[in-house]
């Protein structure tokens, strides 16, 4: 114990003795914490839209009014050349083309039909698809309302209608910074602890200070809790930093309660310091630390379910999300924060953290040696 | 010139000596843009999602039948009351719920109008609002050919064309991103230590007496990195036309070029790093650290720019990503040429430069 605790104060001191990596630690996460965040919403909206209108009736001009009005469209270009309208899309001044060709009008009165035509840059996929039926939707209802001009009002509406309302639960504002602010504060969280555990042991190597301590009697497990502690600390301190951002810049107030998310932190650090130290011990230079140990965090942290939904990756990749404990806790602290879960809805997440912490812990001991 | 070439020739063994480092430099993009090309998508598939369906009739079968055959949803299960929704959302078995009124069909069939209730788990408000609008959408569609099956007049048709990409695959709004992280993560890191490494080793003391000019010392530092890069970006353009199965719809030689200058662009920015930074420690935490979240959520091919707060949107210029991430879109699939690219181009260019001078500035020459 005695022993121990000499390590930690050596720790302590070689860490707060180099001020730029004190100020990296801290300071990195609250600015990115407070300015990414905003960033964070891909809700569609804002569609540029460019209309060729070719009629330049009556009806296509109240058409143009309706979709401008909807509040999903901008319409950044009307002009009666299709040509200038590609061309629009393709320098990204525009994302959907609508074209109203001529006799639009005159079509509908007199031939009962006319047809619109719309192309729009699928580049990405999603917001192709989703503005094509915002679009579709605002004909339709001009379409009714062209209908309601024509003919006499029956008692019913000619038309077939389904009403959609929709509502949603949990989060009903919609509020993205609710569902990014933690998970963005686990993946800070994440990067802090892991880059400094896996620099760490491999800098007394490289620097060669660690002949020193493996001359002495110190036992592996404790020179391995005394690396490990002070970054647990720390991760600890960053935490609380992130979570007082979340309440005083988001006014993020988790629905559950903050015991469970320290008790699911402490273990999560646990593994994640574990894993640090472990590529710690197999690699020979800093370069090939941080190189591994990034390796990792870019796979744990991009197949970690905060940008993009599991659900939606192959089945391959969900195979590796159940590898990755960065998911664990990115899921448990939106479950805490938004749903307002407790220790009993989390008992198998925090099952699974304490076998990857003891697990990652455990090699990492046994793979550390003390001959050179 | 011969002092430099042999400066160069140093550098080059010192990465060609240590094959490990070597091999997770080659490697890493290898496996990145193959796990990233492959994983990250916005697209919302296979969808779970309850009915609660008392009317159960010709109408609500048929369109459960419609939404069970996209490709966005799979029907988990029916439930019979209300409060099951709840518990379901809470143990995360569906995303959405669909709710039929008790007398659906009848409702159509007699006044023409009927109602459905969506309700979404908001805890992922980007997963649900794409659900609630495809399955108002796969509505809307059934709800239309009901009424076209009837031929009423004035109707307007709208035909819709999906440009450079009729598949609607996620991976061409993605691959071109993750192409610009993986380039800008590696490349800049490979540089950001190499100053700060013989810093730390105390070999900087060697090179500053000897008489090569500070400039040349920082440039040969870079030269062997870029042909690292070169062999990156050969191997990161095979595997996205071979593997992920892009097109290159515009000039090759342009794409490699503008590959190339983007690279220049990272290596700068590392050695800037490197010669500002005090450890190695530091340098990585600065290339690694503070260059991902921002490249992978400010580039835009994550979240949309246009979305972003103006104040973000501002800040986005700076990020390069977003540039280099811009020409690949136009150059590989809407296959434009340099006509298009060039405000990019120039922008890249003229960060390369400001790196440059900046790293060159900021090397000192004499020992702390």
């Amino acid at each position: 114990m005695r022993t121990l605790k000499f390590l930690l104060q050596k720790e302590f001191r070689q860490i707060f003795r180099d001020p730029s990596i004190i100020r990296i630690i801290f300071i990195m996460p609250v600015i990115q914490l407070l300015v990414l965040p905003w960033a964070a919403d891909y809700e569609i909206k804002n569609i540029k839209l460019a209309v060729v209108d070719q009629d330049r009736s009556e009806y296509s001009r109240q058409l143009t009014n309706k979709i401008t009005s909807s509040g999903y469209f901008q319409l950044t270009n009307y002009s009666g050349s299709y040509s200038e309208s590609l061309a629009q899309v393709e320098q990204d001044q525009a994302d959907l083309v609508l074209q109203i060709p001529s006799a639009f009008e005159k079509d509908l009165v007199k031939q009962d039909e006319a047809t619109l035509f719309m192309a729009i840059n699928a580049i990405n996929g999603v917001k192709a698809n989703l503005g094509g039926a915002y679009l579709r939707q605002i004909v339709q209802d001009y379409n009714k309302q062209v209908r309601m001009e024509w003919m006499q009002l029956p008692r019913f509406s000619p038309e077939t209608t389904i009403e959609v309302s929709s509502s949603n639960w949990f989060n009903p504002l919609m509020n993205y910074k609710y569902f990014m602010v933690p998970g963005i504060l686990v993946v800070l969280l994440t990067m802090v602890g892991a880059n400094l555990a896996a620099i760490n042991i491999v800098k007394e190597k490289e620097i060669g200070t660690i002949e020193q301590i493996n001359v002495t009697p110190i036992k592996k497990h404790i020179f391995i809790l005394g690396k490990l502690i002070p970054f647990w600390l720390i991760g600890l301190i960053v935490l609380s930093l992130g979570l007082l951002i979340a309440r005083l810049a988001y006014g993020i107030i988790p629905a559950g309660n903050f015991g469970t998310i320290y008790v699911f932190a402490a273990l999560f650090l646990l593994a994640v310091l574990g894993l640090g130290l472990l590529v710690s011990t197999y690699a020979a230079t800093q370069q090939q630390a941080m190189l591994i140990s990034f390796f990792l965090m870019m796979i744990f942290i991009l197949l970690g379910g905060l940008y993009t939904s599991i659900d939606s990756m192959p089945e391959w990749a969900r195979w590796i999300t159940r590898f990755n404990p960065v998911s664990y806790f990115i899921e448990v602290m939106r479950m805490v924060v938004l749903k307002g879960s407790g220790l009993a809805d989390i008992k198998h997440h925090i099952l699974i953290m304490a076998a990857f912490a003891v697990g990652l812990n455990g090699w990492a001991v046994l793979s550390y040696k003390k001959r050179a | 010139m011969k002092q430099f070439l042999s400066f160069v020739k140093k550098e080059f063994f010192h990465i060609w000596r240590d094959k490990r480092t070597m091999f997770i430099l080659l490697g890493m993009p290898v496996v990145q843009i193959v796990i990233f090309g492959f994983a990250l998508t916005n697209e919302v598939k296979n969808a779970k999602i309850a009915v609660l369906d008392p009317s159960k009739d010709v109408a609500t079968q048929s369109l459960l039948a419609q939404l069970d055959a996209s490709r966005y949803f799979d029907i988990e299960k029916n439930i019979v009351s209300y409060k099951e929704i709840e518990s379901a959302f809470r143990a995360g078995e569906i995303k959405l719920a669909i709710v039929f009124p008790a007398k659906f069909n009848e409702e159509l069939q007699h006044f023409n109008k009927s109602s459905v209730q969506l309700i979404a788990d908001a805890s992922d408000p980007n997963v649900a609002s794409t659900l609630t609008n495809y399955a108002s959408a796969i509505i809307m569609d059934y709800q239309q050919r009901i009424t076209d099956d009837r031929k009423l007049p004035y109707t307007i048709k709208a035909e819709t064309r999906m440009l450079y990409n009729p598949q609607l695959k996620g991976a061409f709004n993605f691959v071109p991103g993750v192409m610009a992280m993986v380039l800008l993560l590696v490349c800049t890191m490979m540089t950001a230590i190499t100053i700060v490494k013989e810093k730390e080793m105390g070999t900087m003391e060697i090179m500053l007496v000897s008489p090569i000019k500070p400039i040349l010392i920082v440039i040969a530092k870079a030269v062997p990195y870029l042909v690292l890069s070169i062999v990156n970006i050969a191997s990161i353009l095979l595997l996205s036309v071979f593997v992920l199965e892009m097109p290159i719809n515009g000039s090759l030689l342009l794409l490699v070029s503008e590959s190339i200058l983007f690279t220049l662009v990272s290596l700068s920015l590392g050695l800037l790093i490197s010669s500002g930074a005090g450890s190695q420690q530091t340098a990585m935490f600065i290339s690694l650290v503070a260059l991902f979240l921002p490249t992978v959520m400010l580039s835009g091919f994550m979240f949309p720019v246009e979305n972003m707060p103006l104040p973000l949107r501002i800040i986005s210029n700076v990020v390069p990503a977003k540039w280099y991430y811009g020409i690949v879109k136009s150059v590989m699939i809407k296959g434009l040429g340099i006509g298009a690219v060039w405000k990019e181009t120039l922008i890249l260019f003229g960060m390369m430069s400001f790196f440059l001078v900046l790293a060159i500035k900021k090397f000192k020459i004499r020992l702390a």
